[in-house]
């Protein structure tokens, strides 16, 4: 009898950048030529051992990987249910799972002649993430960011200069992460000659979302060697913190295939998702087109885009990368959301448990695995992806708690 | 004949202006610079996002915005205008979400309804043409495409093919606004592109000056100015009219001299 196998997940986009409905390629005309351009290019370093090769030297003796899989003894025994691991990318050089995406785009800007470097940021993870690339290879870079997430995230800004990096603090609309890159993307229309754009996430036009997925396929392809080899078995359930989606594509993409595991995607909801201040694109947005791609987005009747609001600034992002738009559409990922103050119980959780603390958007991953834990038995395996430390957020949460530092 | 086409027949270039919708009193900046003799209107859907724009433009959207514009409100403006100038034409200039929020049929329905006679997109390259150029043809409303200095010979092609009423030749790889391309750019590029099409060619980004438009009009069959007359509104507020139409009489008159 022949067995009847679904469909791979694995196997997009389609040749047009197209995630189902989603993704594409939504430029101005004057960055066309120059997204086919990189398409090629990338298609190029994708078929030479040469780029793997020095990908991988840098993965491991620059970046620090493999991260370690980690079991979580203390908090599992605290939530009395199912186990919790960790894939510690907490731990990689930088901080954040940023890094090893960024790895991958300098060495692609740098087989392109690329000779100047721009980047958004956020939170500043990937601003730091950029800058350390950058005088790592002894390239200009400028980063755009808005000016309230410059205020809020001084320690970042700090880093990125010491890095060498130029830093744009961008005023204009919300001056938070959109506006940035609205920037970005305008130095880019004036300066496609000799400019490469690190973007941060699984997010923009064709290849980006693509390519970012695959840089950050380490994450999961490591994790699920490492947990095979550990408990001789694969993970019931997988769960990650998404804004733009980077870190959660990372881990889900190489398990996709994987019918057994289930995948819980988490987004910020703020103060709540029965209001405006949130930043849950999937659960609380509609489908629409900003920065290149077709995807979920908080906006109006209208179609005018509408802040985001998360205590973490890297998940404040009103869109999401169009993968996940997908794969919530298909049923193969489950998404909720986690608000600020459960966030910070989340932080605080893990901080008195396991001695890590983490960065405030895993902090939302770990509420939800608090929840699914309790509700899971003793036998069962939750594997989350621990994607930043929180030395950037002990202002942030001291502010949250009232303590002055 | 549409309005678009009957216009670019004329003997001289055309003078297309643009300003933001919902800034300033918008009927009466339109008035102005069809009293100064522009030749086609471009107005700005407002949208919270313009990547493609500088500052002055950017800054012309918050206003807009600011106010409380919505998209009811630029089809309302796009109507009492076609009430009052049946022969202008009428080309809708903004980014591909606004336009498609409530699905490019209601759009380009909508767009017909209010005498609209072009759509210029700005994040609708060819390769997503899907998204709204059939809804556009369907009813009769041109899918107006930008071609730039980085549009390469390949590429060309496909940007000309499903384009209608003209092309738009952005001079500069850059935002609106900013520096102007020097002339023997434009002349090789605008030349290069009749090669390939019939199509009439306008000349817009960078032009703030009747000196420029002037210059241009020699080797194009259009000019298109933007960020001056929205800075015009932007300083002059309500007292913004005459200021538009004194600009637009001394292009077109520059344009005119020009090409004598």
């Amino acid at each position: 009898m022949t067995e009847n196998k679904p469909n791979s997940f694995r196997t997009q986009p389609d040749e047009r950048g197209h995630f189902g409905d989603y993704g594409g390629r939504y430029v101005a005309e004057t960055l066309m030529p120059l997204i086919l351009d990189l398409e090629r290019e990338y298609r190029a370093a994708q078929a030479d051992p040469a780029f793997a090769a020095e990908f991988d030297d840098l993965m491991k003796h620059y970046v620090g990987r493999p991260s370690p899989l980690y079991f979580a003894e203390r908090l599992t025994e605290a939530l009395g249910g199912a186990q919790v691991w960790f894939k510690r990318d907490e731990l990689n050089h930088t901080g954040a799972h940023k890094i090893n995406n960024c790895i991958g785009q300098i060495l692609l800007a740098r087989r392109m002649g690329k000779t100047r470097i721009i980047a958004e940021t956020g939170a500043g993870q990937h601003g730091v993430a950029t800058a350390t690339v950058c005088a790592r290879f002894g390239l200009p870079c400028v980063i755009y960011m808005g000016a309230e997430d410059v205020k809020r995230q001084s320690p970042n800004v700090f880093r990125m200069k010491l890095l060498g990096a130029e830093v744009v603090p961008v005023t204009s609309g919300g001056a938070t992460l959109k506006d940035a890159m609205n920037e970005g993307l305008r130095d880019w229309v004036a300066n496609v000659h000799d400019t490469f754009y690190i973007i941060g996430t699984a997010a923009g036009p064709h290849p980006y979302p693509e390519m970012v997925r695959n840089f950050q396929s380490v994450i999961g392809t490591e994790a699920r060697e490492q947990m095979l080899e550990r408990t001789g078995r694969l993970p019931d359930l997988l769960v990650a913190c998404i804004g733009g989606g980077s870190n959660a594509l990372g881990l889900f993409h190489p398990f996709l295939d994987d019918a057994d595991v289930k995948m819980l995607g988490v987004e910020a909801a703020g103060h709540g998702l029965d209001g405006d201040e949130h930043a849950a694109s999937l659960l609380g947005g509609f489908p629409g087109v900003l920065h290149g791609n077709k995807t979920y987005l908080l906006q109006d009747e209208d179609g005018q885009i509408t802040e985001g609001h998360s205590i973490s600034a890297g998940l404040d992002y009103p869109g999401i990368g169009p993968e996940h738009a997908w794969l919530k559409e298909s049923g193969r990922v489950e998404y909720t959301a986690v608000t600020d103050n459960e966030a910070l119980e989340g932080f605080k959780l893990l901080c008195r448990t396991e001695g890590i603390i983490p960065a405030l958007e895993p902090s939302h991953a770990i509420a939800a695995v608090a929840d699914r834990a309790r509700q899971m038995r003793e036998d069962e395996i939750i594997l989350m992806n621990l994607c930043g430390r929180g030395d950037k957020d002990i202002f942030t949460v001291a502010e949250k708690l009232g303590v002055e530092i | 004949m549409t309005r678009l086409s009957t216009t670019f027949a004329r003997p001289h270039p055309a003078f297309v202006a643009f300003i933001t919708a919902g800034d300033g009193d918008t009927a009466a900046n339109l008035d102005a610079l069809v009293a100064g003799s522009a030749d086609v209107i471009e107005l700005g859907m407002p949208f919270t996002d313009p990547m493609a724009d500088g500052p002055a433009i950017q800054s012309a959207n918050l206003r807009s915005l600011g106010k409380g514009t919505t998209t009811a409100d630029v089809l309302q403006i796009a109507t009492e205008f076609r009430a009052r100038h049946p022969d202008t034409p009428l080309v809708l200039m903004g980014y591909a979400n606004p336009m498609i929020r409530r699905g490019p049929e209601w759009f380009a329905d909508a767009a017909f309804n209010a005498g609209v006679d072009g759509v210029i997109c700005v994040d609708i390259p060819p390769e997503e043409d899907d998204a709204l150029g059939p809804a556009l043809r369907a009813k009769g409303i041109a899918p107006i495409r930008l071609s730039t200095p980085t549009t390469d010979a390949a590429r060309l092609p496909a940007v000309i093919a499903g384009s209608e009423g003209f092309l738009y030749y952005v001079s500069v790889a850059g935002i609106t606004g900013k520096q102007q391309a020097a002339i023997d750019s434009i002349e090789a590029n605008v030349s290069r592109i009749k090669q390939s099409t019939d199509l009439p060619v306008a000349v817009g980004f960078g032009v703030r000056t009747p000196e420029q438009a002037a210059e241009i009009a020699k080797v194009a069959d259009g000019v298109v100015v933007g960020s001056a007359f929205v800075d015009l509104v932007g300083e002059f507020g309500e007292k913004a009219p005459a200021k538009l139409q004194e600009l637009t009489a001394a292009m077109v008159s520059a344009m005119k001299a020009a090409k004598a």
